[in-house]
């Protein structure tokens, strides 16, 4: 069991007004909660990093429990693609600032809540003076250099980080706190170079999947808040949708933790990007891009073209691109020999990112023919080219 | 035979196999038979020096390697090995740094 010590001191407890207490009354009437639990959750402060697939329940859930103030940090638009999980938003909110949807959801589901938007990318620079003021973060972002960043800061400044990510149909979550167990680098030290993401493979995400994650984070933050139940500290709660499988694994503390170990080596926040390779490294070999357009052309012209589509066959079948030869892209340097070097190849995926992947992996296996990458991928050839191909 | 569970995220290098039953009485044993069946798999378990990448855990049981002798932890018969790869996720709308 980890019963952690409550984290909003009493003094900042104020008595909930008649009002209150009917809108809580089925909290109320928990003896877990009580009248002192719903006490805290109305004082308590939570931030929620990222305002999309888990972060969409998070602040549902929270603004419905009573949190009294949520600070919700963000920087993206809604888009279109986002409604089939990312629950907060709606079709009228498309090309909104997610932060601004989110604010009025909350708002029109509780309006006793405060809520706090920071419409701004969480950064080195602003995510100490940020999370300074609240008690508790609850991590609901997409990307290794944010969650890297949400962790150091919250073992500097000493706060919980209620963890949850997401991939296709799986998910994970914890509680990492410095004070009481292990944080994110105590699992990974270090995050995947951009070059082997196996998830960059294969996109797609199951809309229920991060309700379901999200929730179990919000459950997590409320018992921090009301200081009761077991926690998530220490432990690393693993789901999956497909198999409806929930397994529990035990988390330890690193004595060799850069940051929260013995002997910390990380005294402050670092350049993100930077860790988690994101910034291009001037050795790296420049990737020849085509454009969509010309490469009509070549093919008009009768050009002899090895056109390669590195996506999975489902994916394929969203918008299939006439005339190119399947290789997926966990399947590239096996088959290396059926490439022609004589002939220029083209590769192709969704938007043109993961096939520079494709083309990297033949240069380092020693491929010597001419490889170009399709600029924007499928999506382009459907906007300039072929407008009877859908964009996805 | 210990029971190897695969993620999604590397099950693209696995034929899409969830599970594998593979011998080995270390989990170094038992994850380089794993790489041997799915050679496309080894990169992303070991780095160029044959260690285990730092973004991917493994546990035996419930357990972690790293508390019990990395590689070397012993793995009994009909034991469960799992593989937990750093995720991210979320954004699978664009193929960038940010969709890792």
């Amino acid at each position: 069991m980890s019963v952690l010590p409550g984290i909003i001191e009493d003094s900042r407890l104020n008595k909930l007004s008649n009002e209150e207490i009917s809108r809580y009354s089925r909290h109320l009437l928990l003896p877990q909660i009580g009248l002192e639990g719903q006490e805290r959750l109305k004082a308590a402060k939570v931030l929620i990093v990222g305002t999309g697939g888990l972060g969409a329940p998070l602040a549902l859930y929270l603004a419905a429990a009573g949190v009294g103030t949520l600070g919700i940090v963000d920087f993206d638009f809604v888009e279109e693609s986002n409604l089939q999980r990312q629950i907060i938003h709606s079709t009228n909110d498309i090309d909104r600032p997610k932060v601004a949807s989110a604010a009025d959801r909350i708002n029109a589901l509780n309006p006793d809540i405060k809520v706090v938007p920071y419409n701004t990318r969480l950064t080195s620079e602003n995510a100490l003076s940020i999370i300074e003021d609240y008690d508790i973060v609850a991590d609901g972002t997409d990307n290794y250099q944010t969650r890297y960043l949400v962790n150091d800061a919250c073992v500097l400044l000493g706060k919980p980080n209620v963890y949850g990510s997401i991939f296709q149909f799986e998910g994970q979550a914890s509680v990492f706190y410095a004070k009481e167990g292990p944080c994110y680098r105590c699992l990974y030290p270090s995050p995947p170079p951009p070059g082997l993401v196996p998830s960059c493979s294969e996109g797609g995400v199951l809309g229920v999947l991060p309700g379901i994650v999200g929730t179990i984070q919000a459950n997590e933050v409320i018992k921090l808040i009301i200081g009761g139940g077991n926690s998530l500290v220490s432990r690393l709660l693993l789901f999956d949708a497909w198999e409806m499988r929930f397994r529990e694994l035990k988390l330890d503390k690193d004595p060799g933790c850069p940051i929260c170990g013995e002997q910390p080596s990380i005294h402050e926040l670092i350049d993100y990007e930077q860790f988690c390779g994101l910034k291009p490294d001037h050795e790296e070999i420049p990737v020849d891009t085509i454009e969509a357009t010309e490469l009509k052309a070549r093919l008009d012209a009768g050009d002899k073209l090895q056109i390669i589509d590195i996506r999975e066959p489902h994916e394929r079948a969203i918008s299939p691109f006439p005339g190119a030869k399947p290789i997926p892209l966990g399947q590239m340097t096996r088959r290396i020999d059926e490439f022609d070097d004589q002939i220029d190849s083209v590769f192709l995926c969704k938007v043109g990112q993961r096939s520079v992947f494709a083309i990297r992996a033949l240069q380092e296996a020693g491929y010597k023919g001419k490889l170009l990458n399709l600029k924007d991928g499928v999506n382009a050839w459907a906007r300039d080219v072929d407008n009877n191909l859908p964009q996805y | 035979m210990a029971k190897v569970l695969i993620p999604t995220a590397l099950r693209a290098f696995t034929e899409g196999k969830s599970e594998a039953e593979v011998s080995g009485k270390t989990a170094g044993e038992v994850i380089a038979a794993l790489a041997k069946t799915y050679p496309d798999l080894k990169q992303h378990l070991f780095d160029e020096g044959g260690k285990l990448r730092s973004f991917v855990n493994v546990f035996v049981g419930d357990e972690n390697i790293k508390n019990f002798g990395g590689l070397d932890a012993p793995v009994s018969e009909n034991e469960t090995v799992t593989l937990v790869p750093a995720i991210a996720g979320g954004n699978a709308d664009l193929c960038m740094g940010a969709c890792l």
